[in-house]
């Protein structure tokens, strides 16, 4: 039972602070979550802490893999919007 | 979230206090020069006389710095994207440095040794400093004790802040930034989607309203502890606009000292909401229409550059990379032979700003002269540019201003208004295929003024600003900008120009 966080994390340090398990630690290139320690925030918190003050969407994955935050989720911008916008961009 | 705030440093505080005292007739009576600092009560004046960010006249002189402690927020914002720094105060794209508390001291200490006009540290960012109240306080904590010559400001959005007023009042932080965009949880729930609340995320209305709650309830009791408050406001077009007016009665009721409108940035490359969904930034007269309709007349933030989260120096320049970690370790830094060194420099600037205070004292108590033929007439006020690098003067070449001054002219003397930012042209001899279109956007930026004045301008961009209606002149180089004003504007009268018609300029263009 544990989260993971991935790659697309910008290393905010949100996350570390309001761990009550102190699972989560600095990694070589973000931050990470230790299997062992980490609890899902259960008998703690009703929602697991990363994952409710984590800013960005699919940093956070939870046992199986999905992300906890997925994409529209906190920035509210639809996903299609996002990936036209980036195509434009690239484009120019 | 957002700018920076702070102020002077005791020595020379004491001495503008006096300077000040004795000239008797301040700006605001005599209904002239940008100087509102004279028009705020003693006590608040005394505090931000020497501030960089509330003086136009001071920021030339004294400089500002921040550190990046504070990586962690506590809300969203539509107009942030944590993937680079926070966008509200930072010019997205750039990341920053994050420090440690430790380091952020050595850094400070070293800048304000190297740089003695440094007199005040700000912690604004990357994302909430009152949401990492550990590390901001870490800092504020062990600054006021090894460098007790350097004010501490804080910006915040609030969402923490009743928590922290404690904290806040044992360091002697007298100002602290509150960014407001709303009294209305509908309006909030379009800028702020969600907030980090008692250990769940919370969004929309019911999120927005908690912030709302907490910022007004931080705002009251920093009043309380008299603790000075400055609130920041982002102007979102068909969001906030006509808003901000109550916003700003609001805040000022409460104790707010200032309230600063600055502009929406959203361009879809910074991957914010407004971004990407196109919402526009407010353009340079609606910004000034609302900043006029906001501060009245407290425009002392007009001069505000939104500054990054770890820019260091004056307003408008960076010089965060003299002072890079593998730079600082190398320093040998003797804090207590440097604030010698500082309080002299100080006092020296002190004096410079009394002097430069006096003969503003005494243009303005000189009437603008009015011609004959205009004599009853109300003549129409004149918006000018002015390029320089500081200093007060008319200094930079046109094409290598990456800023105007704008100023109002009218036969109530002359007022600072805001800054305008412009695309480089000059950049450089190889960039010549970008030069029209780059000096076309400085053209845009120039909007709504008549005259443009800067030391020196090449023959292309004369014409273009001709054409465009805006009279260019490189008479007044290296003269104080004030004076060079109204001397323009008194021109503009002699000959005529002003009473002819309202738009004598756009004439000329339709001809
Ligand atoms: S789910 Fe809870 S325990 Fe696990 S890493 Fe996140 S905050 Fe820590
Ligand atoms: S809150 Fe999210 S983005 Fe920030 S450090 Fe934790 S996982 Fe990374």
């Amino acid at each position: 039972m544990s989260l993971e966080i991935v790659e697309s994390c910008v290393n905010c340090w949100a996350c570390i602070d309001v761990c009550p398990s102190e699972a989560i630690a600095m990694g070589d290139t973000h931050f990470v979550i230790s299997a062992k320690k980490c609890t899902e925030c259960d008998g703690d918190y009703a929602d697991p802490q990363c994952a409710s003050i984590c800013p960005i969407e699919s940093a956070i994955l939870d046992a199986e893999g999905m992300p906890l935050n997925p994409p529209g989720s906190l920035t509210g911008i639809p996903p299609e919007r996002m990936e036209a916008a980036i195509k434009e961009i690239q484009l120019r | 979230m957002d700018l920076t705030v702070l102020d002077s440093d005791p020595v020379s505080e004491g001495e503008i206090a006096t300077e000040t005292d004795v000239k008797g007739c301040s700006a605001g009576a005599c209904g002239s020069t940008d100087d509102q600092v004279s028009q705020l009560p003693e006590s608040i004046r005394e505090k931000v006389q020497n501030h960089p960010c509330y003086s136009e006249e001071a920021h030339h002189y004294f400089a500002r710095m921040h550190v990046a402690v504070a990586p962690a927020c506590n809300i969203q914002c539509h107009y942030c994207n944590r993937k680079y720094d926070c966008a509200n105060e930072s010019r997205p794209g750039v990341v920053s440095e994050l420090l440690t508390p430790d380091e952020a001291v050595m850094k400070t200490k070293a800048v304000a040794a190297n740089i003695p006009q440094m007199t005040v540290l700000g912690i604004a960012g990357p994302g909430d400093p009152l949401a990492n109240p550990e590390k901001t306080f870490d800092t504020f904590r062990r600054l006021s004790a090894e460098a007790p010559d350097i004010k501490l400001c804080v910006s915040t959005n609030g969402l923490a802040l009743p928590d922290s007023v404690d904290e806040l009042s044992k360091h002697n932080i007298d100002h602290v930034t509150i960014t407001i965009n709303t009294l209305d949880p509908k309006i909030g729930a379009q800028i702020h989607p969600w907030i980090y609340w008692n250990n769940r995320r919370i969004y929309g209305e019911k999120g927005a309203k908690i912030l709302i709650a907490q910022q007004q309830k931080g705002l009251e009791m920093l009043v309380d502890r008299g603790i000075l408050v400055k609130v920041n406001s982002v102007l979102i077009p068909g969001v906030n606009d006509e808003h901000l007016k109550e916003v700003s009665r609001t805040v000022k009721s409460k104790g707010a000292f200032l309230h600063n409108v600055m502009p929406l940035i959203a361009e879809a490359e910074h991957g914010t909401f407004y971004g990407v969904m196109g919402q526009r930034s407010p353009d340079a007269e609606e910004l000034q229409d609302l900043q006029d309709a906001c501060a009245g007349d407290m425009n002392m933030m007009r001069h505000c550059r939104q500054c990054r989260a770890d820019a260091v120096g004056l307003l408008g320049e960076d010089r965060g990379s003299e002072f890079t970690l593998d730079k600082i370790a190398k320093m040998d830094i003797d804090y207590d032979a440097a604030m010698k060194v500082r309080a002299v420099v100080h006092a020296g600037i002190a004096e410079e700003l009394a002097e430069k205070e006096e003969k503003k004292a005494r243009i303005a108590g000189v009437v603008v002269p009015q011609s004959d033929s205009s004599q009853g007439l109300d003549l129409p006020p004149v918006l000018m540019a002015v390029a320089t690098s500081g200093g007060g003067v008319i200094n930079k070449h046109f094409g290598h201003a990456t800023e105007f001054l704008v100023y109002e002219a009218s036969t109530k003397g002359v007022r600072f208004i805001s800054h305008r930012k412009v695309d480089q042209f000059c950049i450089g001899d190889d960039e010549c295929g970008e030069k029209e279109s780059a000096l076309a956007g400085s053209i845009r930026s120039l909007q709504g003024c008549e005259v443009v004045l800067c030391s020196k301008i090449g023959y292309e961009p004369w014409e273009q600003l001709e054409n465009a209606g805006i009279q260019p002149n490189g008479e007044h180089a290296m003269e104080p900008i004030e004076e060079a004003i109204q001397s323009v504007y008194q021109e503009m009268i002699d000959s005529g120009k002003l009473n002819e018609t309202a738009q004598p300029m756009e004439e000329s263009v339709s001809a």
